[in-house]
């Protein structure tokens, strides 16, 4: 008897999980498409960066909350009134990939409300409770 | 090309990586001498040699069987002229890209489970979040604080590589009732065996509550966690290796989105460390899984070994001032 090659259907992925990592592929790849063209923009000097490129290395070695002092960083989503510069423009790529995960919870959760699964869709709606909370701002924009 | 040529590439690899290393340390060295820690390097030089040594890093952790993340932080941090606080930064934005490709082909193929992460996920990102709020704190407080507290992980994190002996198909009599209600169970094709193997998971609340520990550390050092996540998985939950490897890769992606956010809000992500870092890390992994079927990686997991305790001793000198290691 021939060897099986093919898997068997029970074996395959289940719908969710192809609409999570189809979802996945299109955010991290657009996400690092973004990165790169953003970063050209960046050091190419295109677009001239909020921070000039020559005095960001003065500032690295001391701490977060020094750099932000020294050069007037914002904190937060400030960076979304900078995407006219350089350097926040990759913010950009950076927040497509913050994203991403995000997104395919979202399909998670609708996905889990129509089977009626309450044990997953409490923890998929925590979960993207969790993410929200985080990229809002509120805990990480504060600080020092 | 010949075979022998590829062999070598790898001892090539790791050859320029501490060459990469030695130039940045003096480097390192002079600049953190100087007030606040400035830079007297142009800028110009830091992208393409970060580039450079994240594409050595990334050839170096896949032929390893590491993540990136672990090995960027206490490199990086320990070798170039950044603070701790962008390191950490960017050590999250680099494991994070490397989860969100991989993670697709690896839910595609039915080898992470999805039922299996959405759990042990929510308690990781959890505590993530916590780990990195904390950390920042710490740092705020006296960086030596973290310096210290990861090189004392780094090298937890070397004994825990070098004792771990995860089990290819652990035995699961009796699926726990927790692990149950969540679905924790499943079936895969291993195309290497040509047949199907099924698997189940037990002690579901022991492994959840070491999750907490795993979101903390990743959370508070920036690394990326797949050096506890797959022995969690495996060794106390029962999933096999494959299952494990490939769903801890996939955790990545959503533990390290939660404290990657807490970073970026921070302002702790520079582009002109993390892009350079993230886009070598990715290449060196693509060029790593080429070179896995043509080398041996046991003699490269013992060098990554040597240089995880190396990082995790110079971390720890560097946080508490002690100069042993230049």
């Amino acid at each position: 008897m021939a060897l099986q090659s093919e898997p068997p259907i029970e074996t395959r992925a289940s719908r969710e999980q192809i609409v999570y990592a189809n979802l996945l592929t299109m955010g991290a790849w657009s996400g690092v498409f973004v990165l790169l063209v953003t970063y050209l923009i960046y050091v190419s000097g295109l677009l001239a960066p909020y921070v000039p490129l020559e005095k960001v290395p003065e500032y690295w070695g001391q701490g977060v909350a020094e750099y932000r002092t020294a050069t007037g960083s914002p904190r937060g989503w400030g960076w979304a009134e900078l995407l006219d510069r350089g350097d926040y423009l990759n913010y950009a790529g950076f927040v497509l990939l913050g994203l991403t995960t995000i997104v395919c919870y979202f399909t998670l959760v609708v996905r889990f409300w129509k089977t009626k699964n309450r044990v997953l869709l409490v923890i998929c709606t925590l979960e993207v409770i969790v993410l929200g909370v985080a990229a809002s701002g509120i805990l990480g924009g504060g600080g020092h | 090309m010949s075979g022998a040529w590829w062999r070598i590439v790898p001892l090539l690899a790791l050859f320029a990586f501490f060459v990469v290393m030695m130039l940045a340390g003096p480097s390192a060295a002079e600049s953190l001498e100087g007030e606040g820690g400035s830079s007297t390097t142009p800028w110009w030089v830091w992208p393409p040699t970060l580039f450079a040594f994240c594409f050595m890093l990334g050839v170096v952790a896949v032929l390893a069987g590491v993540g990136g993340g672990v090995l960027y932080v206490p490199l990086v941090s320990g070798f170039f002229p950044f603070h701790i606080d962008f390191v950490r930064g960017a050590g999250l934005m680099v494991a994070l890209a490397g989860a969100l490709a991989a993670g697709p082909g690896l839910l595609r193929r039915n080898l992470a489970s999805l039922r299996l992460s959405l759990p042990v996920a929510l308690v990781a990102s959890i505590f993530s979040v916590i780990g990195a709020l904390l950390g920042l704190h710490l740092s705020a407080l006296d960086p030596r604080i973290v310096q210290v507290g990861l090189g004392v992980a780094i090298t937890g994190i070397a004994v825990l590589l070098l004792l771990a002996k995860n089990t290819w198909q652990p035995t699961v009599t009796k699926q726990d009732a927790v692990g149950l209600a969540l679905g924790m169970h499943g079936t895969y094709w291993d195309y290497a065996m040509g047949e199907t193997v099924e698997w189940k998971t037990h002690r579901t609340i022991l492994g959840m509550l070491l999750f907490v520990f795993i979101g903390l550390l990743a959370g508070m050092f920036g690394l990326g966690a797949g050096w506890a996540n797959v022995p969690v998985l495996n060794m106390v939950m029962g999933a096999p290796l494959k299952v494990s490897v490939a769903t801890s890769k996939f955790l990545l992606s959503i533990t390290d989105t939660s404290a990657a956010w807490i970073y970026m809000n921070r302002g702790c992500v520079l582009p002109l460390i993390a892009v350079p870092s993230m886009l070598g890390l990715m290449l060196g992994s693509l060029v790593g899984v080429r070179l896995l079927s043509v080398v041996k990686p046991q003699l490269i997991r013992y060098i990554v070994l040597v240089v995880l305790f190396f990082a995790g001793f110079k971390s720890i000198d560097k946080g508490l001032g002690l100069g042993f290691l230049g």
